[in-house]
């Protein structure tokens, strides 16, 4: 057990220079595909709480599709599925981003954060007080600006508790990550699992670091929902 | 001919997501009564351990604890053979599927439940132990009924996580619907490369359709918990 530790602690958590590996890579393929993800789900939460069908069922659509299937399926359709087609291969730009099993992971992970986000963030807007938009319109603001000042700072806020759970279970979520042979944390667990045949010690440091990191975000989120859902105590 | 003739099994494999799903869904469902009722009880013995359980497994990702958990209870079992001079004992991936997924889940539910069961106005359960029902008639006839009205957004979410979480059991080889696909792949790859597009996208198409089914029934179901309730109009 402490042979497994001595031998596997560096990589557990950021490897070596130049050859990142475990905590490290968790992490930023975490905040890599939320925040890709939020800065997808924005507009496309707009698009879906809009009157206009033309505009709203093309994202429900999409939201639904990444929603109802696992992100496991999505992962093998992007990582080797999308890979396997010959207008692909035929693309020098798609073939070379294709090729890479970090990108696919990322674009993977974006996709259906993204989605579930947008579900958060419409939500949020749509339960906007009908005579805040009242007065932002009596004030002369044009639809832009409705958005910017008045609808998405508070929609943002009032969907940060349902945002905290969808980050954290990103964090869980880039655990598939391993399956494409990126070097994750998981991905470093099974290699000492293996290599030690310590699968109690191997998987359980990885779990109670998956912990600390989850712990982390909680804590983070609590303040700031203490700081920016102030208004509502 | 029709799925190169992988249809047998991906419809095998369907099956066999549906089984894990609702067996794993049965044991989650007892399992968060339990933990709802332990971490509900004023008596720390059984509030303590609770909250630990839901705390721990809800910390860490579910595949992390999936393999966790089947490599050591597989290792240990192979221990305990060994030291017995025993034949090496399988454990089962279909069975190991269940019980870990069950345990997983469990923790979500037990939250769920605990919710529902601090939503049912507290009068009620005083007015039905003043009537003289029993304990078990309290929770059969006026807290399950109602609580599950609160819980069910919450089950309905569970449910869909824990059908999408059966595509990780094929990690430690069970051969549910995403392995049949991979199966596929594997025997019809000297046919032409797009085959693994192909079956991928069936079996994401395959969940959608599960997924919309069981919004469905959930929409029923609804309805039912909700007979006597007046909707507010807006």
């Amino acid at each position: 057990m402490n042979e497994l530790i001595q031998q596997y602690w560096q990589q557990y958590l950021w490897g070596a220079p130049g050859r990142l590996t475990g905590l490290v890579i968790t992490l930023w393929l975490t905040v890599a595909s939320v925040g890709l993800g939020f800065f997808l789900a924005v507009p496309l939460a707009v698009a879906k709480a809009s009157t206009n069908r033309w505009v709203s069922i093309p994202v429900s659509l999409y939201t639904y599709v990444i929603r109802g299937t696992p992100l496991y399926v999505q992962l093998l359709l992007l990582y080797s599925g999308v890979y396997s087609l010959d207008a692909v291969r035929a693309t020098p730009f798609l073939n070379t981003f294709f090729r890479d099993a970090f990108n696919c992971t990322i674009l993977a992970f974006t996709l259906n954060t993204a989605a579930y986000t947008t579900e958060i963030f419409a939500g949020a807007i749509k339960a906007t007080p009908h005579g805040e938009i009242e007065a932002a319109r009596a004030y002369g603001m044009s639809n832009f600006v409705l958005y910017r000042c008045i609808i998405l700072p508070a929609a943002l806020r009032r969907a940060l508790p349902a945002y905290s759970n969808e980050v954290i279970l990103m964090l869980h979520a880039t655990t598939l990550a391993a399956t494409a042979t990126v070097p994750d944390l998981l991905k470093v667990a099974r290699n000492a699992s293996s290599e030690y045949y310590l699968p109690f010690v191997a998987y359980g440091s990885a779990a109670l670091l998956y912990l600390c990191v989850s712990f982390t975000l909680i804590w983070l989120f609590q303040k700031a929902e203490r700081r920016w859902l102030a208004f509502l105590g | 001919m029709l799925l190169e003739g992988y249809g047998q099994q991906l419809w095998g494999g369907t099956l066999e997501t549906i089984q894990l799903a609702l067996l794993s869904l049965v044991f989650a469902f007892v399992i968060g009564l339990i933990g709802a009722a332990a971490k509900l009880s004023r008596s720390l013995w059984l509030s303590f351990p609770a909250t630990i359980y839901t705390t721990l497994i809800r910390g860490v990702p579910d595949l992390v604890l999936m393999l966790l958990l089947y490599y050591s209870f597989q290792d240990w079992l192979n221990r305990l053979t060994d030291a017995l001079n025993q034949q090496q004992i399988d454990i089962d991936p279909f069975f190991a599927g269940v019980c870990v997924l069950g345990f997983i889940y469990g923790a979500y539910f037990t939250e769920t439940f605990r919710g529902g069961v601090l939503a049912v106005p507290k009068g009620q359960l005083e007015a039905a132990a003043a009537y003289g029902l029993t304990n078990w008639q309290v929770f059969r006839r006026v807290l399950f009924p109602q609580m599950m009205r609160f819980a069910l957004p919450g089950i309905s979410n569970n449910w869909q996580v824990i059908l999408k979480a059966t595509a990780l059991v094929s990690i430690i080889g069970l051969h549910e619907v995403v392995r049949a696909a991979q199966d596929a792949i594997t025997g019809t790859s000297s046919k032409g490369a797009y085959h693994a597009f192909f079956f991928l996208s069936l079996a994401g198409l395959i969940y959608l359709l599960l997924t919309t089914l069981s919004n469905l029934v959930f929409m029923v179901l609804e309805r039912h918990y909700s007979i006597g309730i007046r909707k507010p109009e807006l």
